[in-house]
């Protein structure tokens, strides 16, 4: 059995008249953290959306190719998005916590999907949160609201919010750009502390956090995909040129 | 020429005066009423009723029929309002047919609220034979309110940031599960706040009410609350003057000796009752605000 758990082929994706996604093929291994790294407007972004459907709720969008998740087609007119995106979660650039408590936060999914048991509501609660980074900071307040949090908080308590629906992959949309420094490397360490049970893909335009976290980088220039390979070859030793002027600082 | 600075000055000094002159007229509109009204004010002026060519009437029967009616108009108003800024605003695609509805609501909105009474009194009035009653002044007010509250409701959805909804798909939430248990509740302190305002516009509503609710105020026997009695102040069927109307009629008809105190008695009270809508929806809409999104 093949380890891929998601593979793309042939993705293109349209904005009206506008092709943003000329023809991906980009396949993903269970388990560990691809980062997809590229200038402004290269697709990533879009390509990362695609993986999950969110881009369904952009009007104007048109997709072509074959998106699989498990062998199953994420596009096929069968396809259920809500139970795609609970197996495929996702954390946005901006921290979105719901103007709930801490706790209420990290089991909405659950508790909407209807679980009622208290203890076992508790315990995925303390899971997702540790998992999560941030048990530690919050376990005393988790009853108050979750937008009291610093914005570093905020975005460990979205990715606790994912972790507790259990998904298999979690997309992650630039998920530090607007963290200072140090939540930064909170988030890092949180990603770091999920690649062995998840399969992590993030988008990222710090190159730096590319080399530091991911096992695997993509990069994506005008809408393709340039070149992806083992994250320490991508940045020593990369196989096309653009890649290299991009990583050198040399454009972008 | 001015220079840019004198320029600035005179436009700053402008736009003071103009924003002074309309708090002052406010103030001085609200002083009339209060001064002359608020002396008129007793319990007894509160709850006795009307009385038609005697002295010492009262508004009691009025202001509870305001209340019902509005209560009313609010039941049938506020699940059809809440259900189109929802379609509106999450659901329906940017095309023609949304911006047909909107243009309709737009322009119901700006309807004057006399041919929508005129419209009441004819359609539910004469052809559904309601009479003059609290239901046909309720559905006439219904008309009046829709489109506000809609507009209101649906820009309350608006203010709820996108990164909410997208937080709520994203964890396999239906557009359904997500507007309800995500987007509805953030939105809660905002629609509250634009109903309770609305609640004030209709409190204060007369011509609406003139040809539906009629402008007669039968009396009441507080005791009987069976809503099949003529006399229960439940009964939907019953005429049901209100306190707008009240005072329009004094007016314009009155033969009680002390119509002009009554007049100005019943204008403070309803200048002050909705005065207290507009604090409890500021307050209510704040504290809500405060205990759903801080620590």
């Amino acid at each position: 059995m093949s380890k891929e758990i998601l593979t793309t082929q042939d993705l293109h994706l349209y904005y009206g008249d506008k092709e943003a996604l000329k023809g991906i093929n980009l396949n993903f291994d269970a388990k560990g953290i691809t980062a997809l790294i590229g200038p402004s407007g290269c697709g990533k972004s879009t390509y990362l959306r695609t993986l999950n459907r969110m881009n369904d709720l952009i009007p104007n969008v048109t997709i072509t190719g074959t998106i699989k998740f498990k062998g199953q087609d994420l596009y096929a007119p069968s396809a259920d998005t809500v139970q795609i995106r609970k197996e495929i979660g996702m954390v946005f650039q901006q921290p979105n916590p719901f103007p709930f408590s801490i706790y209420d936060n990290v089991i909405y999914g659950l508790r909407i999907a209807g679980e009622k048991d208290k203890e076992k509501l508790d315990a995925v609660v303390e899971k997702s949160l540790r998992q999560a980074a941030v048990w530690d900071e919050v376990k005393d307040h988790l009853h108050e609201s979750a937008l009291a949090l610093s914005g570093g908080q905020q975005q460990r308590v979205c990715i606790a919010r994912v972790l507790a629906v259990s998904p298999e992959i979690i997309l992650l949309d630039e998920p530090t750009s607007a963290l200072d420094p140090v939540s930064s490397s909170q988030i890092e360490t949180t990603l770091l502390n999920l690649r062995h049970d998840y399969t992590v893909i993030t988008v990222t335009h710090n190159l730096q956090q590319a080399s530091r976290i991911a096992d695997r980088t993509a990069f994506f220039m005008n809408g393709e995909l340039v070149e992806v390979d083992q994250t320490k070859n991508i940045f020593m030793n990369p196989a096309e040129k653009q890649t290299e002027d991009y990583i050198s600082g040399r454009f972008g | 020429m001015m220079n840019p600075k004198t320029q600035n000055k005179v436009a700053i000094g402008t736009l003071y005066g103009v924003a002074g002159l309309v708090v002052l007229i406010l103030l001085a509109l609200l002083g009339y009423i209060l001064v002359s009204g608020l002396p008129q004010l007793s319990w007894h002026f509160l709850t006795a009723p009307a009385k038609a060519f005697l002295k010492g009437g009262g508004v009691g029967v009025q202001l509870y029929n305001s209340f019902y009616l509005l209560i009313l108009a609010m039941l049938i108003s506020f699940p059809i309002a809440l259900g189109a800024a929802i379609y509106l605003y999450e659901y329906a695609k940017d095309n023609w047919v949304t911006t047909t509805i909107r243009t309709a609501i737009e322009i119901l909105s700006s309807l004057p609220s006399v041919v929508v009474g005129l419209f009441g009194f004819l359609f539910f009035v004469v052809k559904l034979r309601l009479g003059f009653s609290i239901l046909s002044g309720a559905f006439a007010l219904t008309f009046f309110n829709l489109p506000l509250l809609t507009r209101s409701i649906e820009d309350s959805l608006r203010t709820i940031d996108t990164t909410q909804r997208e937080g709520g798909l994203a964890l396999g939430l239906s557009r359904w599960e997500t507007v309800t248990r995500v987007i509805l509740p953030a939105a809660v302190p905002s629609i509250l706040t634009g109903v309770i305002l609305s609640a004030g516009r209709v409190f204060g509503e007369a011509a609406a009410l003139i040809y539906t609710a009629g402008q007669s105020a039968p009396a009441l026997d507080f005791t009987d609350w069976n809503p099949f009695n003529i006399s229960s102040p439940l009964n939907p069927m019953r005429p049901a003057e209100t306190l707008a109307v009240h005072i329009w009629k004094i007016n314009s008809e009155g033969i009680m000796p002390d119509a002009k105190a009554i007049s100005s008695g019943s204008s403070a009270v309803l200048v002050l009752a909705i005065l207290l809508f507009n604090f409890a929806a500021r307050y209510l809409g704040k504290r809500l605000y405060k205990r759903l999104t801080s620590a």
